[in-house]
């Protein structure tokens, strides 16, 4: 048994944390055995981990563009492993719940698994309070989570895009969310070396009340220049828009040719 | 920074990795009481992290003793709590500034990372931008200025430091805390 359940907590048996439920504790425990083989032992905060899945997870795209009402979040589509490709649909997102949508890389195996457990919890939450997190608490419990887990015995090596709209103010929000758990809410952002070209992009092409066709623009914007310059073929890109309405899957033309420079 | 009957804290707004800008909107400043601030530089996550955690713990202070917590306090809170961390600091450089609650004289300490207290009746200086602080400091400052005239130096001091170092700068949040009245203003500050 792990060591986060209570003294005295029957196993098998419900129990009343104080403060976190359950099923958190649970989830926790419970996933940290497999995750324990052969990784660095010293996680120092200042340095990055050199894993050998660094350039990997930098080539995986992530990219959050908000506007008037909507946030969209577009995802490459490569699951990369070393040089090779073993998938070209992957779908790097979660939905938290009817108005939150979560995008993540990182190392392999940490990714879905972090991703998973804090839909688990957004939805048990859900459940039991018959009321959505906005997406500025999930954010901010997200941070929490990552923030635990960096300075633990294997932190998770994860970085996210959480996008939202507020489901009683209908505001749209992007939160960027690094492996340190750094947290910063923005109107646009990407992960990874689609920073270096995106950012640019959208500095000089994004304006806050745009609507949700010219936020496509300036995703097939963000894309052309990515395809142009990244030295591998990311395979198109998984795009989801969230509206008042909840979540939509955007077509997006992965096959559009692209004259490089 | 320090003035008559007053107290300044100032910051700028970026947030990066390197030379490569994440966010321009990161305040690092926190309020912990009428005339208590706390400023922050240093890993963005551990300036999350340690406001959050100076944020619960100035609560069950307050809880605790009925009463808002005194800055000299509170820099004894940083400091411990800081301190607690030695063989595995948070990377933060904190800065704390307010007023005395019954004397109403101003209060300044800076810390490094593992809480040694740095006390100081003029100003105090953290970040990537220090060394350009201190200079601009160093000619601006003069003792008893009001706070029409301590926003005006703390001001120039912040946007002139944050101009000549690449990592600092757009924008910032000037806090002038007086007796009766805080004061915060938003300066827009160069964008490039």
């Amino acid at each position: 048994m792990g060591p986060a359940w209570q003294p005295g907590a029957q196993p098998g048996e419900p129990r009343r944390l104080s403060s976190k439920c359950a099923f958190m504790t649970a989830c926790q425990t419970g996933s940290s055995e497999p995750r324990d083989r052969g990784r660095q032992k010293h996680p120092n905060p200042t340095q990055p981990p050199t894993s050998t899945n660094t350039y990997n997870a930098k080539m995986e795209v992530l990219l959050g563009i908000t506007g008037k009402d909507f946030t969209l979040i577009a995802a490459s589509k490569a699951a990369m492993r070393g040089a090779t490709i073993l998938k070209a649909a992957d779908d790097k997102t979660r939905q938290l719940n009817k108005h939150t949508l979560m995008a993540f890389s990182g190392e392999a195996g940490d990714t879905v698994q972090f991703a998973e457990y804090i839909q688990a919890n957004a939805q048990l939450y859900s459940m039991r309070n018959e009321t959505d997190l906005s997406p500025s608490a999930l954010a901010h419990f997200v941070r929490g989570e990552l923030a635990s887990s960096l300075r633990s015995r294997k932190p998770y090596n994860v970085n996210l895009l959480l996008g939202g709209v507020d489901p009683i103010t209908h505001k749209p929000s992007l939160y960027w969310l690094d492996y340190l758990a750094s947290l910063a809410p923005v109107p646009y952002a990407a992960h990874g070396y689609a920073q270096y070209y995106c950012l640019s992009i959208l500095d000089k092409h994004h304006q806050p009340d745009i609507a949700l066709e010219r936020g496509m623009e300036l995703l097939t914007l963000c894309a052309d220049e990515l395809k142009r310059r990244l030295p591998i073929d990311f395979k198109g890109l998984v795009v989801k828009a969230v509206t008042k309405d909840g979540i939509i899957d955007m077509p997006f033309d992965d096959d559009r040719i692209v004259k490089s420079a | 920074m320090v003035g008559k009957d007053c107290v300044a804290i100032a910051c700028d707004l970026r947030l990066g990795l390197q030379a490569l800008t994440v966010s321009n909107n990161f305040p690092k400043i926190f309020q912990y009481g009428d005339h208590v601030f706390l400023g922050l530089t240093g890993l963005a996550t551990d300036v999350s992290t340690v406001s959050d955690l100076f944020r619960y713990k100035v609560n069950m202070y307050r809880l605790r003793e009925e009463r808002h917590i005194a800055p000299r306090t509170f820099a004894n809170l940083v400091s411990s709590s800081l301190y607690e961390r030695r063989f595995g600091p948070y990377f933060v450089s904190p800065v704390v500034a307010g007023l005395e609650p019954k004397t109403g004289k101003p209060f300044i300490c800076g810390f490094d990372s593992i809480g040694c207290i740095d006390f100081a009746k003029d100003f105090i200086v953290s970040g990537t931008a220090t060394e350009q602080l201190f200079g601009m400091c160093e000619s601006l400052w003069e003792p008893d200025l009001g706070p029409d005239a301590l926003f005006e130096t703390i001001s120039q001091a912040l946007l002139n430091a944050v101009d000549r170092d690449a990592l600092s700068g757009w924008g910032a949040h000037v806090y002038i805390i007086e007796k009766n009245k805080v004061t915060k203003r938003l300066l827009k500050g160069r964008q490039d």
